[in-house]
């Protein structure tokens, strides 16, 4: 039988995953948004997982909102690169240092 | 059987997700990616969400990572150039994911859940229950959701739009700085008789 340990682990799986992904591609903005986009899947993982569990719908309903903000996310993000990559011809992250941050 | 199923969805997804932060061309990670989406929705389905799998398959494979294949391709990247440093910091990003996934399954391990009350009893239908509560407690979240969206559309077009603009709008700055003079010009006539 399948126990709420079992989701949790997958999830923490997936999120250190994409953690190492954010380390290892710190060039290219594309991978590191599809990362972010990895780290979202492993926290609602967890928040389905809850909500099954605990026999609770109010989970599910905060990984609805997850979802809704996660497309809003990348959908400006790859706007913003569009841009970015028309202006400076890469999409480097070290090319990006304009503001000398 | 459910346990079987679970490990193999779940195998496909962790070999998935590996893929997408080692493999050297993005549009193969994008791929890679929608599969991760598409196996996480089977994973799901078997926690009784069944929405949840639908909408993942539906926004994410059908609308974000297209969007993501979309721009991959229109971009044209020098992969060689994206690619240097990954062997210096795969160390380090190995060493911190490493230890961060041990100190979660530490902690998951160590935490007693009680284990009787585990499984969910379904009454309604999984949509059905979740637009009972969506549109009644959570109405207001999901209204402003809905204008989180319409923003993110709005400055995803003005952001990527760079044609001049054709269309004949109002002008509020000049509209806001007229003066009567301008506009309301008095003119002096002779009464008419009235007949």
């Amino acid at each position: 039988m399948l126990v709420l340990s079992d989701f949790l682990i997958l999830g923490a799986v997936l999120f250190c995953l994409s953690i190492a992904g954010i380390f290892l591609n710190r060039k290219n903005v594309i991978i590191l948004l599809m990362c972010i986009e990895l780290m979202l899947l492993s926290v609602n993982m967890n928040f389905i997982a809850f909500s099954y569990f605990n026999a609770d719908i109010t989970g599910q309903i905060f990984v609805f909102f997850i979802l809704t903000v996660a497309a809003a996310e990348s959908a400006i993000g790859l706007a913003i690169l569009v841009v970015l990559f028309r202006n400076k011809n890469t999409i480097n992250v070290e090319d990006i240092d304009s503001m000398k941050g | 059987m459910t346990k079987i199923i679970f490990y193999l969805f779940a195998l496909i997804l962790v070999f998935a997700a590996s893929r997408v932060i080692t493999v050297r061309n993005p549009v193969h990670a994008a791929l890679f990616l929608v599969l991760a989406f598409f196996s996480s929705a089977a994973v799901w389905l078997l926690l009784h969400a069944e929405f949840l799998a639908i909408a993942l398959v539906l926004v994410y494979v059908g609308a974000v990572m297209v969007l993501f294949l979309f721009v991959v391709m229109m971009l044209d990247i020098n992969i060689a150039r994206t690619r240097e440093g990954f062997t210096r910091y795969l160390p380090v990003g190995s060493f911190v994911g490493v230890l961060i996934l041990v100190e979660m399954v530490l902690v998951v391990g160590a935490w007693k859940t009680d284990e009787s009350a585990t499984l969910s009893t379904v009454t309604a239908p999984n949509t059905e229950s979740l637009g009972n509560l969506l549109y009644t407690v959570y109405l207001y979240p999901f209204e402003i959701a809905a204008a989180i969206l319409l923003v993110a559309m709005v400055a995803a077009i003005a952001l990527t739009m760079r044609t001049k603009r054709q269309t004949k709008a109002q002008r509020p700055e000049q509209q806001v700085r007229v003066r009567r003079e301008d506009r309301v010009r008095l003119v002096n006539m002779p009464a008419e008789p009235r007949d």
